[in-house]
């Protein structure tokens, strides 16, 4: 097996975890930028919709850097789907693919599972639930509880901020409820 | 000086609820000024995370829901190693005093608690299990080819607008 072959196989969490966890020092050390990413979101509000809301009203051109970052990002996931593509489907639980095969889930490979999440289901109301509503979801939510899974959970859980484990803690309740007791409705969906 | 007036005064308006991307902003502005093209370090780092986050399969919507149902440890040990290593590095850094690479000291900001961390924390959790994907597996998603996410980002944004136009309305 060559390096490459072996890049392509998913890394485990004991590799890829600890590499995701040096984002904090990078960031700090590159210019005391605390981890962060939903931010993003309201930096591309304040500059294309500012709509007068004061809540937008400040100098994003000073936060660049974090659309620097979310931009790289994607450069990221394409460099990685392309060069680095895992050629296996994602192994999963066998209990999930027993739920998942009811409702007519059954292609792992890729990195979004491609029955649930394309362009024609967009147009579906389990599309639109998944792909709009979640969507929404996401950016409100985060902007609202002050930051997401990496401003939150990986940057204030490391640097001892109880308000971030509270709001770690809501994350993870609001997936269970979601996960378990409404999606399966919405999986039911045509 | 004028300019660093007005950009004082928004602050104040506007970090009553969330401390924040505004207050680690004030730390930001309030020190040296670089050339934009010095950004690009951070893309750098961007271009890094992104990888970890579709090799580490995390922007795997499979991956959230067996994290969801308690089927799998792996998630856990990606976000639970991660913060255990942010952990020591905000540790060493404090204890050795880091500079940046601009000589500057590191400078941390606190967060303080209001509701929207629960509120907010559990429409998010409900967004993340639905879309199986927070707002940085987003972009990775994105750049990996699956061009849908294009309409999730854009609705996130309107998520986060509709919160900043709204948000005197909501409890804090």
């Amino acid at each position: 097996m060559n390096f490459i072959e072996w890049l392509r196989q998913p890394w485990p969490w004991y590799v890829s975890g600890p590499l995701i966890g040096l984002m904090v020092p990078v960031l700090l050390i590159m210019g005391n930028k605390s981890f962060g990413i939903s931010s993003s979101l309201r930096h591309i509000c304040a500059a294309c919709f500012p709509a007068n809301i004061s809540f937008f009203k400040y100098d994003w051109t000073k936060e660049l850097w974090n659309l620097f970052l979310v931009s790289g990002i994607v450069v990221g996931g394409f460099i990685a789907a392309i060069l680095l593509a895992n050629p296996s489907p994602v192994q999963i639980n066998p209990a999930l693919t027993h739920e998942l095969q009811q409702y007519g889930i059954t292609d792992y490979y890729g990195s979004a599972p491609h029955q649930l999440f394309n362009w024609q289901t967009l147009f579906s109301l389990k599309g639109f639930l998944m792909i709009v509503t979640g969507g929404f979801m996401v950016g409100f939510g985060t902007r609202y509880a002050g930051g997401c899974t990496s401003g939150h959970a990986i940057m204030g859980l490391s640097n001892l901020q109880l308000p971030s484990l509270i709001a770690t803690i809501c994350f993870m309740i609001g997936g269970f409820i979601m996960a378990n007791l409404i999606l399966p409705f919405i999986l039911q969906l045509k | 000086m004028q300019t660093e007036f007005v950009s004082n005064e928004i602050q104040r308006d506007d970090t009553d609820f969330e401390v924040r991307s505004l207050d680690t902003s004030c730390i930001n502005i309030s020190q040296l000024k670089h050339p934009w093209w010095h950004n690009f370090k951070y893309a750098i780092a961007g271009i890094f995370f992104g990888v970890l986050l579709v090799k580490a399969e995390v922007i795997s919507w499979l991956r959230i829901q067996e994290m969801f149902r308690l089927q799998s440890f792996h998630m856990y040990g990606t976000i639970g190693s991660a913060v255990f290593v942010g952990m020591i590095s905000i540790l060493l850094i404090k204890k050795f005093n880091v500079k940046t690479i601009y000589g500057e000291p590191v400078v941390f900001s606190q967060k303080k608690f209001n509701k929207g961390q629960v509120y907010g924390g559990l429409i998010f959790g409900l967004g993340w299990a639905i879309t199986g994907a927070c707002p940085g597996p987003i972009f990775a998603l994105i750049g990996s080819g699956a061009t849908v996410f294009i309409i999730t980002l854009l609705s996130a944004i309107a998520g986060t607008w509709f919160y900043g136009k709204y948000r005197n309305y909501l409890p804090h």
